[in-house]
């Protein structure tokens, strides 16, 4: 090594420093903590206790556990496919140049601003089965097709009904699918205009052109928001433990990992058992991860690469 | 001619769509505003008014006094706002600096860290994260919430980091021909250049602050303490959830000054989010 590469590396690293020190004390001290700690018995107040593999043992029986990690892909099945389309759907409209473009993407995107907790209790509101805004539109339709078909249908009573809570928590996310928007916006702004011209001439519709010349530009700005959407929605905390009063939603239905893990830490101060749920839950959002970048690798189009 | 009549419609329905769509976007925030208006038994009434009888104003002074903390709530968030911003912008762009203007050996394999670190969920850290603060006394106090922040996170180093990048390498030269130390180069030179981008940074950070619930909800333990995230939570909890109008007006109060810093300073804000994903 030169006198100038020691002097670089000694400059590099003296002004990564902050950095390195949040890298150790925010990122590796508490994975390597959380690992051990999952192999004991911890309640903050006395000294962890090594119990072996108790803890994950106990967790391959334990019913809330499994009730827990089941809401937690239920909502992500649903909220991340749904969450993507809207974006893209969106971005593309708004990137056809219509007059008053800036003004839809404003308010578009405005709802992404709410914070958790006032977006968690406005949609509380808005999702009231009997004063709520969603079910005062939906109940002229359920009365006309109650009156066609003949059969009693009323809208549903979605935070109280398990069968309806979670959906209605995903309805709560869409509002904020703005970011998402925006990202897909920069990623529309880098399609090469000649491109579509040339579209244009092979006689390509709107269909066609979208199918086969926006989307596999931005397939990497699709896989961006789509991982970011699998961490988001695999760690739902604020906005059901708000709406449930820091409860589980009815039968249950709105108990989450991250509220699993929030109740075992701070409820029972069971917090090696905390620990080895964190510890799974963060092994299955990195091989979602890595499945998901494997599987659309080949579709994946980088430019110039 | 037909062709261009088939255009003309279709575009016509995309717009009629997008109207649609925004007014499903806006519709919360006027029920929102329109429920925080009204006596409480008016947001019992079915079909809703979407404007109240009586316009009551009045919600809003009761709703503050109901909250009985509020003023606290507010300052103690503009502190935890104030800190947190200073902190990750000074840290941060310190750290960038390190990642992008100074070429050392390994320099790209360490930003592969940075990156990876971002992926790591909040609810894995909790725990031993909680447990180091209580040893050391922290917990029931602010410090938890933004003594961390002066610590370069991930997200935002990477941020500048890929604003630092564009900016020319002679620049620097120059600056090191004329005799200024790393640290001069880095506070006299790129510091200034990079304004848009520590604005960005700073807005996010304020953002992230001011939405913050699980950080709060786990730390602060007194009720004078919370922060207003945490004092609506604890608001309506308190009253069972109940009194609408309230905390719709409550809600509204929480709102008004996002939307506001965002009025006031969109042109970043997109432009921010914008990087975030397409150079990534």
């Amino acid at each position: 090594m030169t006198g100038q590469e020691k002097y670089n590396l000694r400059m590099g690293l003296l002004f990564i420093s902050p950095w390195l020190c949040g890298f150790i004390l925010t990122a590796l001290y508490p994975l390597v903590s959380s690992l051990g700690l999952s192999f004991t018995d911890y309640s903050v107040l006395s000294k962890p206790v090594f119990v072996g593999t108790d803890n994950y043992r106990d967790l391959a029986t334990d019913e809330l556990f499994w009730q827990s990690l089941w809401n937690t892909f239920y909502f992500a099945a649903i909220s991340i496919p749904l969450n993507l389309g809207l974006a893209l759907a969106l971005a593309i409209m708004l990137n056809l140049n219509l007059p008053g473009k800036k003004y839809f993407r404003t308010i578009y995107f405005l709802p992404s601003l709410v914070p958790m907790v006032c977006l968690a209790v406005l949609w509380q509101w808005m999702l009231n089965g009997r004063l709520g805004l969603i079910n005062a539109m939906l109940r002229p339709i359920t009365d006309v097709l109650s009156a066609v078909l003949e059969v009693s249908i009323s809208p549903p009573n979605w935070l109280v009904d398990p069968a309806y809570a979670k959906l209605g928590l995903v309805l709560a996310g869409m509002w904020g699918v703005g970011n998402a928007v925006v990202i897909f916006m920069a990623g529309l702004q880098d399609v090469p205009r000649a491109l579509y011209d040339a579209a244009d001439l092979d006689g390509c519709n709107f269909w066609q052109k979208t199918r086969h010349v926006t989307l596999p530009i931005i397939s990497p700005v699709i896989y961006f928001n789509g991982i970011m959407g699998l961490i988001g929605s695999f760690q739902v905390f604020a906005v059901p433990y708000v709406m449930t009063d820091g409860g589980e939603g009815p039968a249950r239905s709105l108990l989450f990992a991250a509220t699993y893990i929030f109740n075992k830490t701070f409820r029972s101060l069971s917090m090696g058992y905390a620990c080895a749920i964190s510890l799974i839950l963060f092994l299955i959002i990195l091989a979602l991860t890595l499945v998901a970048t494997k599987l659309t690798k080949r579709h994946i189009h980088y430019e110039g690469k | 001619m037909t062709s261009q009549t088939a255009q003309r419609v279709q575009k016509l329905c995309l717009y009629l769509l997008l109207v649609v769509g925004a007014i499903a976007f806006l519709a919360p925030f006027a029920w929102m505003v329109s429920t925080s208006l009204k006596p409480l038994e008016e947001t019992m009434t079915m079909p809703p008014r979407w404007i109240p009888k009586e316009i009551l104003w009045s919600n809003y002074p009761e709703a503050v006094a109901e909250m009985r903390y509020f003023w606290r709530y507010t300052a103690n968030t503009l502190f935890l706002c104030f800190m947190t911003v200073t902190g990750t912008v000074l840290s941060s762009a310190i750290a960038a600096y390190g990642f992008s203007r100074i070429e050392w050996v390994g320099r790209d394999k360490v930003f592969l860290l940075v990156l990876a670190t971002m992926m790591i969920p909040f609810p894995v850290v909790m725990v031993p994260m909680y447990t180091l603060f209580k040893l050391i006394g922290w917990t029931g106090t602010f410090k938890p919430l933004w003594v961390p922040s002066f610590l370069a996170a991930a997200f935002n180093v990477f941020l500048l980091r890929q604003f630092f990048l564009t900016l020319p390498k002679d620049i620097s030269e120059a600056a090191r021909i004329d005799g200024c130390s790393e640290w001069q180069i880095f506070w006299r030179v790129i510091l200034p250049l990079a304004k848009p981008a520590l604005i960005v940074v700073a807005l996010f950070q304020f953002m992230a602050t001011w939405n913050d619930f699980i950080g709060p909800l786990i730390y602060l333990s007194e009720q004078q303490d919370m922060t207003l995230a945490l004092g609506l939570q604890a608001y309506e909890s308190k009253g069972g959830g109940t009194n609408w109008n309230y905390l719709m007006a409550a809600s509204t109060l929480i709102v008004l000054p996002v939307v506001g810093l965002f009025f006031i300073s969109q042109r970043y804000f997109i432009e921010g989010i914008a990087t975030t994903g397409g150079k990534g």
